[in-house]
């Protein structure tokens, strides 16, 4: 677990990256927290000659929470369970991060690289879908937007380009109930199945459902079925099985460690239907 | 004497002897990072060594061409089996009887096989050289079922002449290491054929790894110009390494100086010796600089010794009221591709005849047979005695399903079945001589403490509420009474590579009244230093905290055979305890000249000699130190000095009874714990907090192997769990809360009547778990399913049983 030679850049703005970006293109990549990319280095499964960091770059920090949320990309967990004004306008964020790795890791690990990262077992590509956020890249030509359900392609694979950096996410405070729902094997793992909802209410009926999945397939799942399935139902046992069962539709899961796919079907059958239950509790 | 004299209690509670939960003196520099491990030592010009491993599990090696790793700057040297072949090192034997190659000769046997070692001026140099090593190999087919191998065509070892005989007795199957029998086959048979009851059933302990935080790891240094090797390493037996390596390399025993410095866990996987020792030996000797080699978490989890991977298949046999008639087991045993198990000489399958457990049965019979896979070599008692807990966990499910065969409470089908306490000592149809023992009294204080009566109503009820649709959660209540053997061992029949069992302890009193003593064992953890001092404390009437206990320095140690198999206290404990009966032998004559009465007139009072009826008369032993060593006493040698090597008479038997209550999720397959009891007897206990610290800490292991703990494979030989991410190593968060307690009975051989506990914990623990898993779907028909129960094998236990609708 040594990682093969790589050279250290440390940039003090955007432009400084980029322009490091352009200049070694494949060779090049930006670290954050370090604590996805640097155990591929060591592993020797990611080979970086040359290692860029984030970490002097100010306008990447920070969180504006009001009716629009904007967490700038080297925001750390621990900054986002820390956050008071945000575990107000989005408590979703502070449940599902307090459910991710461990202390010591969400000290590190940031939003940018949790959702740029592509990993089908990171949270945080899931939380987003549900909110239905929207990612902010910068490249040689400028910002552009990308939904964060349009951002996944496959394992690893995202539509950002290779010179461009995240700055940030943004979405809508939600509104209504919510829940982040995960099922692991102990502290500091991934999820074997889980499940974040948002749910909002008129009167005794859903008016707006939002249902994402993570590690369940290659990429997160956004479950536009299941969640459209909700709106207008009372969400008895009997709604929450139709999601559930449109849910098992839209996944696609691997065996692994964790298990066969049969389970994980299951698993991640009870922790959506516990999630939706909680968030409807609360909604 | 005036009233500032202390009196009695308070001289003794000034010692910390015997039964004092005294503070761990060691803590002081491993909690504030003062530790020295193998990889805080530096030395000046000091090079690195890094392995080039096989990524396949059975491989023929082509070639391989060091060129390039050659060509970089920074590499000295690459070693391959052609090079250690005219020093006769490419291949060394193991602790069992078998040999293994140092570096891959010809072909590989498992993933992770050491093929190259890589030498260079740092650490990062030397994994860029061994990225450089061009190996070509031609695929074998890969063998990774026991069962499969004994039965298959293919030749693992090539090496090994199919007929001749193996280092235990004649092979049956190119595949096959031994066979190993024990008790009445056909005695055996016939009360199974004859009895009104026998329960059957294959137990299977997976194959696991004790993991010590601290990997393996070695610094060998050359000394060209003296002719002396120093070895710093992470050794579980410096002293047996030492001669292992005067055997292989042809140095004389006296140029060999193993130091074992901090020592970050061993758990049995620091026993053995492995290739990265020989290579850095041989390295250093080549280049004349000082060679560090130290395995990364994969490469431990993967390559240095796995525990357990026994295959039990058992035959149980009953009166129709529950007397147990007769046991019967054959155990296939994977070794994977060397048999480098690390048992006594004559054990092969170590001391897994202590498989009747706690149980008065009168006839029984086991078999097992080795078999050579595509697997790491290993089978090391991880926490535990020899095999012992593939015994324990043996016999304590077999209880369990002949329970189930009977219809009748777990719980009183092994109180109707222990060994009574008037019987000891007793021996077993297996042969051994269970020291002493009260299981009953044991047994009846653990039930009453959780409420045993209560739990098992709850759980009737949570079974009907279960059935109504009223929860989705079973109760499962774990029940285990265990007898451990301990403190190997007796050397007449008690040997690694023919070297007795023993072990020592040689003290040296100052004239100041302080200590020094040395052992022959070595601590990785379990705070030798707090609590031999404490035995020697009581022993010689100074203060613990006035005596230094100093292991792992075979130049100044005495020799031993290290720490394992909770051996320490039961031998070299006993060691101490009879060397510091030596010093007191001679501090009597002593005092008794000083206070010029004849020897037979004093007495030992705690830390003094006193006069026989006269106790204002005396002289401390402080003041009987220093006289040693400042006045001339006719007829005795200056100096207050003892050494004691200690051949025990017996093994130990500490035994206990644990209870785990567990709920059980059957729709996520997860667990809760929500009371753990455990019981431990282990004689005369020394440190009661050191107990308290060493049963949370084998329970903890207990419950990692139980529910999750695992070294997997895949069909290509490929291990799947090489990283903490899959391999389960339990932190705080899924530590349950444990409740312990003990009984006390000592034992009659050992000269302050301890008997070892470090490992009770896991031996007892795994049955608790496992049985609370199987309890919990008792109802529902459940016999038997393999460990780890994690989420998803219990899922499958649950959805296998209908219980998903
Ligand atoms: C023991 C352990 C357990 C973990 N458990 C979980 C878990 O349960 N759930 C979970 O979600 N995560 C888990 N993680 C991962 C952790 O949350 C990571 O920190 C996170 O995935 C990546 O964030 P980072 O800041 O460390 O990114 P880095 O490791 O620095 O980078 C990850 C990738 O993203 C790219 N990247 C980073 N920032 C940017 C940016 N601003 N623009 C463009 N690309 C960028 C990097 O180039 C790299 O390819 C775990 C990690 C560990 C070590």
């Amino acid at each position: 677990m040594i990682p093969a030679a790589f050279d250290y850049h440390r940039p003090n703005d955007l432009n400084g990256v980029i322009s490091l970006l352009q200049e070694h293109g494949d060779d090049a990549r930006v670290i954050a927290g370090g604590h996805s990319l640097i155990p591929l280095m060591k592993l020797r499964m990611a080979e970086v000659p040359h290692l860029i960091d984030l970490q002097s770059i100010s306008e990447l920090t920070g969180i504006d929470s009001g009716s629009t949320i904007r967490i700038g990309a080297m925001t750390t967990q621990a900054d986002i369970i820390d956050n008071a004004s945000l575990a107000s306008s989005a408590p979703i964020l502070k449940e599902a991060s307090l459910q991710i790795a461990d202390p010591q890791v969400r000290y590190m690990g940031t939003v940018g690289g949790n959702v740029a990262n592509g990993d089908p077992g990171n949270d945080m590509p899931g939380l987003m879908q549900c909110l239905d956020a929207t990612f902010i890249l910068r490249g040689p030509n400028g910002e552009r937007e990308v939904k964060a359900r349009d951002f996944y392609h496959a394992a690893y694979m995202t539509e950002r380009e290779d010179d461009e950096v995240m700055v940030a996410v943004t979405f809508d405070a939600p509104k209504g109930g919510y829940a982040y729902e995960k099922q692991k094997r102990k502290i500091g793992d991934y999820a074997t199945a889980a499940a974040a909802v948002i749910i909002s209410k008129d009167g005794s009926t859903c008016k707006e459902a939002s249902i994402a999945m993570t590690n369940l397939s290659d990429t997160p799942v956004f479950c536009a079925a299941a969640s459209d399935s909700l709106i207008g139902t009372s969400v008895s046992a009997e709604d929450i099985k139709n999601a559930v069962n449109s849910m098992i539709d839209a996944i696609d899961p691997a065996e692994d460690n964790r298990g066969p796919v049969e389970f994980k079907k299951h698993a991640a059958a009870v922790v959506l239907s516990r999630a939706i239950e909680r968030a409807w509790q609360r909604a | 004497m005036n009233d500032m004299t202390p009196d009695r209690n308070e001289r003794q509670a000034n010692l910390k002897g015997l039964g004092s939960s005294r503070k761990r003196v060691e803590d002081l520099r491993f909690t504030q990072g003062k530790g020295n491990y193998v990889d805080d030592i530096k030395l000046e010009g000091m090079l690195h060594g890094d392995f080039v491993r096989s990524p396949y599990a059975h491989a023929r090696i082509k070639s391989i061409n060091t060129d390039a790793a050659m060509a970089l700057d920074g590499v000295l040297a690459v070693l391959t089996a052609k090079d250690l072949e005219p020093l006769g090192l490419h291949w060394m034997p193991t602790l069992a009887g078998d040999k293994q190659m140092v570096l891959a000769d010809g072909k590989v046997l498992f993933q992770g096989q050491e093929v190259a070692y890589v030498v260079a001026k740092d650490r990062y140099i030397a994994a860029d050289g061994a990225e450089l090593v061009e190996v070509e190999y031609e695929e074998l087919p890969v063998l990774v079922d026991p069962f499969e191998a004994l039965k298959s065509d293919v030749v693992l070892r090539e090496d090994l002449d199919p007929k001749a005989d193996g280092a235990h007795g004649p092979r049956k199957h190119h595949n096959h290491i031994f066979t190993w029998e024990v008790g009445e086959k056909e005695a055996t048979e016939q009360v199974l054929d004859s009895s009104d009851v026998v329960a059957e059933e294959m137990v299977y302990y997976h194959r696991t790894h004790p993991c010590p935080l601290e990997t393996c790891g070695c610094v060998a240094s050359m000394d060209k110009v003296n002719g002396k090797l120093t070895l710093y390493g992470t050794f579980q037996a410096p002293h047996a390494i030492r001669t292992v390596v005067s055997l292989i390399s042809g140095l004389e025993e006296h140029n060999i100086r193993v130091i074992s410095p901090d020592i970050g866990g061993g758990f049995g996987n620091k026993v053995g010796a492995y290739p990265g020792y020989v290579c850095s030996v041989v390295a250093s000797i080549v280049t004349g600089l000082p060679v560090k080699w130290v395995e990364d978490r994969m490469e431990n989890l993967m390559t240095t010794a796995f525990a357990r991977d026994y295959w039990m298949k058992g035959k149980i046999s009953a009166t129709k009221e529950g007397k147990i008639t007769g046991l019967w087991c054959h155990t296939t045993a994977d070794h994977g591709g060397f048999d480098a198990c690390a048992d006594p000489t004559k054990f092969p399958a170590g001391f897994m005849n202590i498989c009747t457990g706690s149980y008065d049965i009168p006839t029984a019979y086991l078999a097992v047979d080795g078999v050579y896979t595509n697997k790491a070599p290993g089978g090391v008692a991880y926490r535990c005695s020899f095999r012992v807990t593939e015994a324990a966990y043996f016999i304590e499910r077999m209880i369990e399903v002949l329970a189930i065969e009977l219809n009748m409470d777990a719980a009183e089908l092994r109180r109707i079945n222990f060994i009574k306490q008037d019987q000891f000592p007793y021996t077993s149809a297996l042969g051994w001589e269970y020291d002493s023992g009260d299981y009953h009294t044991a047994w009846d204080k653990a039930l009453v403490a959780v409420g045993y009566d209560d739990l098992r109503k709850e759980q009737a009820q949570r079974v009907e509420d279960f059935k109504a649709g009223k929860t989705r959660k079973l109760l499962g209540i774990g029940l285990t009474h265990f007898t451990e053997i301990v403190g190997a061992g007796p050397v007449k029949n008690c040997d690694i590579l023919g070297l007795g069992m023993f072990d020592s302890c040689e003290i040296r009193i100052h004239p100041t009244g302080s200590a020094i003593a040395r052992l022959g064992t070595i601590s990785q953890g379990q705070g030798h230093a707090t609590t031999f001092a404490q035995i020697l404390a009581s022993e010689i009437g100074l203060p613990a905290d006035s005596i230094t206990i100093e292991e792992g320095d075979t130049d100044t140690a005495p020799y031993g055979l290290g720490t394992y198999g909770s051996r320490s206290t039961p031998v070299a404990g006993a060691a101490t305890a009879m060397a510091g009966r030596k010093i007191r032998a001679k501090a009597q004559m002593i005092a008794a000249y000083m206070l010029e009465v004849h020897d037979d007139d004093v007495e030992f009072d705690v830390d003094r000699f006193v006069v026989k009826g006269a106790p204002e008369r005396f002289k401390t032993m402080k003041e009987i130190a220093f006289a040693a060593y400042n006045q001339a006493i006719p007829g005795i040698e200056p100096g207050l000095e003892a050494v004691s090597y200690y051949d025990p008479p017996n093994m130990t038997y500490p035994f206990g009874a644990y209870i785990c209550v567990m709920e059980i999720d059957v729709d996520t397959g997860e667990h809760e714990i929500r009371q753990f009891y455990a019981l431990d007897d282990c004689g005369t206990r020394i440190n009661p907090m050191i107990i308290e610290g060493q049963v949370h800490g084998g329970l903890t292991e207990a419950l990692a192997i139980a529910m999750g703990q695992e070294i997997a494979y895949d069909n290509m030989g490929n291990v799947k769990t090489g990283t903490l991410m899959d391999f389960f190593l339990p932190t705080a968060w899924e530590t349950p809360n444990y409740t312990t307690d003990h009984t006390t009975t000592p034992s009659p051989h050992h000269p302050i009547g301890a008997k070892g506990v470090g490992e009770s914990p896991n031996v007892g623990g795994v049955p608790a778990f496992s049985n609370a898993v199987h309890d919990a779907f008792r109802a529902f028909g459940l016999r038997q399913v393999h460990m780890p129960h994690d989420h998803w094998r219990i899922w499958k236990t649950a959805n296998d049983l209908g219980l998903h609708g």
